[in-house]
């Protein structure tokens, strides 16, 4: 046994302490911007150890996909040689659609373009390791142009917006989360709705959708939503996914309903991240 | 000192872990929640002050990078700290019915607690799908890995004391 020869303080004031320091934390919180210079400090310590451990995993499996045998490869080399084949037809169709489209574009005064966003490439390089959130953290940040409320992208469809920059590091929560509300459009019909996540449909990746109009433009399964154009936080016509359920609400005034999202977010490990937000187009003009 | 140092080393790798190579091992997208164990088990091991301690940092930890409010998850950690620590006159070695019984209950008073504050404040009241959606598979997992990683915790804390009972009489 040790010998106690100084006066020690006992558990239950360490206790209290801490636990008014936490409140007193909260307290804070509530008034000024957050963390502040401790974020400052993890940007240099922690978040370039999980850059290095999310390098070594994506290494290892590549080296994995490296075993893949001769005959798959030549299998897939097929598949694609004829998806290929299928795009080119498609591509050259809607090549020619894109002329006329920019003729009568021209014809129509109509100089912006929403579809050309500029965008850079960044890797997700953590997740959130509590089960309650569904963020991640991307290895591009400040330095890099990006700023809070960045949309982030993965192929071609919507991931989420960006909510905290550091130096080097950015952190985006993505649409499925469940404090994530974005209001968005049928593309075939314009009516606008509330696309939310849902933590109990978090796990199969599902988004709900609400308050779509119950008129008399008939929206059907497989029709396409994309981010609209009232809202404050996402540009113009990003693609969210396609409904997968509909339904009228018992109001009769509306319709809800699920959407399948383009992106699977179980799986991402690059996104792109749109370097303007929509403050910056609106207040540019 | 170097059990200081030491502690923090398995706070960074467990915190690490959890949030990148966890991820890949999830089932039905829900992973353990090692930090909670190492909170716990450290607490019981060590006694309410170190328990509470390791749960300070921890917390920091988790609201820094995975939270929205810096020392809501803090203050949750603190008091499994002190929770645990206070049950340290019960905890023998051999024993592993004890720590997993106070770290499944830790676990659901966790997940209850961020029920409550993150989501039926908010007016989100269906709590049985949280339950069974969330906090009862994650309370399964943890208790999982507990099998696992808590002899690795106790082992480190084994070798520790050891030494530190070496050198203390050799000062004698």
């Amino acid at each position: 046994m040790k010998i106690k020869n100084q006066p020690r303080l006992p558990g239950r004031y360490v206790l209290i302490i801490l636990s008014l320091l936490c409140l007193l934390l909260l307290g804070i919180e509530r008034f000024t911007d957050t963390g502040g210079p401790l974020r400052i400090i993890a940007n240099y310590t922690v978040v370039p150890m999980q850059k290095g451990i999310s390098y070594v995993g994506m290494w290892i499996s590549d080296m994995s996909d490296n075993f893949e045998t001769m005959k798959e490869m030549q299998k897939k080399n097929e598949k694609l040689q004829k998806k290929v084949d299928a795009l080119t037809i498609d591509n050259t169709r809607l090549r020619q659609e894109q002329y006329e489209l920019e003729r009568l574009r021209e014809l129509y005064k109509l100089d912006e373009n929403y579809s050309d966003y500029e965008k850079i490439g960044a890797r997700v390089v953590a997740n959130n390791g509590s089960n309650w959130f569904s963020d991640f953290t991307i290895d591009k940040g400040k330095n890099d142009g990006i700023k809070v409320n960045c949309n982030v992208m993965a192929g071609s469809g919507l991931v989420g917006t960006v909510t905290e920059v550091g130096p080097d590091y950015a952190r985006v929560r993505s649409i499925i989360d469940d404090a994530s509300n974005v209001s968005a459009i049928i593309l075939s019909t314009s009516d606008t709705c509330m696309v939310r996540g849902d933590l109990s449909l978090m796990s199969d990746g599902r988004l709900r959708f609400e308050k779509l109009a119950n008129n008399d433009n008939k929206v059907e399964v497989g029709e396409q939503v994309v981010t609209s154009h009232v809202s404050n936080r996402f540009v113009q016509g990003l693609f969210i996914g396609y409904v997968s359920e509909i339904e009228v609400d018992p109001n009769n005034l509306t319709r809800s309903g699920y959407i399948t999202p383009a992106v699977d977010f179980s799986k991402l490990q690059e996104v792109l991240v749109i370097t303007k937000t929509k403050q910056d187009m609106v207040g540019g003009k | 000192m170097k059990r200081k140092l030491i502690t923090l080393v398995i706070i960074t790798v467990c915190f690490l872990l959890q949030s990148t190579v966890l991820r890949k091992f999830a089932i039905g997208n829900i992973c353990p929640n090692l930090l909670i164990i190492v909170t716990a088990s450290l607490g019981f091991m060590r006694g309410t002050k170190s328990g509470m301690y390791v749960g300070l940092v921890c917390g920091l930890f988790i609201d820094l990078f995975w939270g929205g409010l810096l020392g809501f998850h803090m203050l949750l950690f603190v008091l499994v700290g002190y929770f645990n620590g206070s049950f340290q006159r019960l905890f023998f070695d051999d024993d592993i019915k004890l720590p997993i019984g106070l770290i499944a209950v830790s676990e659901l008073s966790y997940g209850i607690a961020v029920y409550f504050f993150n989501y039926m404040l908010q007016g989100d009241f269906t709590f049985g799908t949280h339950l069974f959606q969330v906090i009862i598979p994650e309370l399964v997992y943890t208790i999982l890995v507990t099998l696992v990683l808590y002899q690795i915790i106790l082992h480190i804390n084994k070798r520790l004391e050891e030494e530190e009972q070496r050198s203390a009489s050799k000062f004698v």
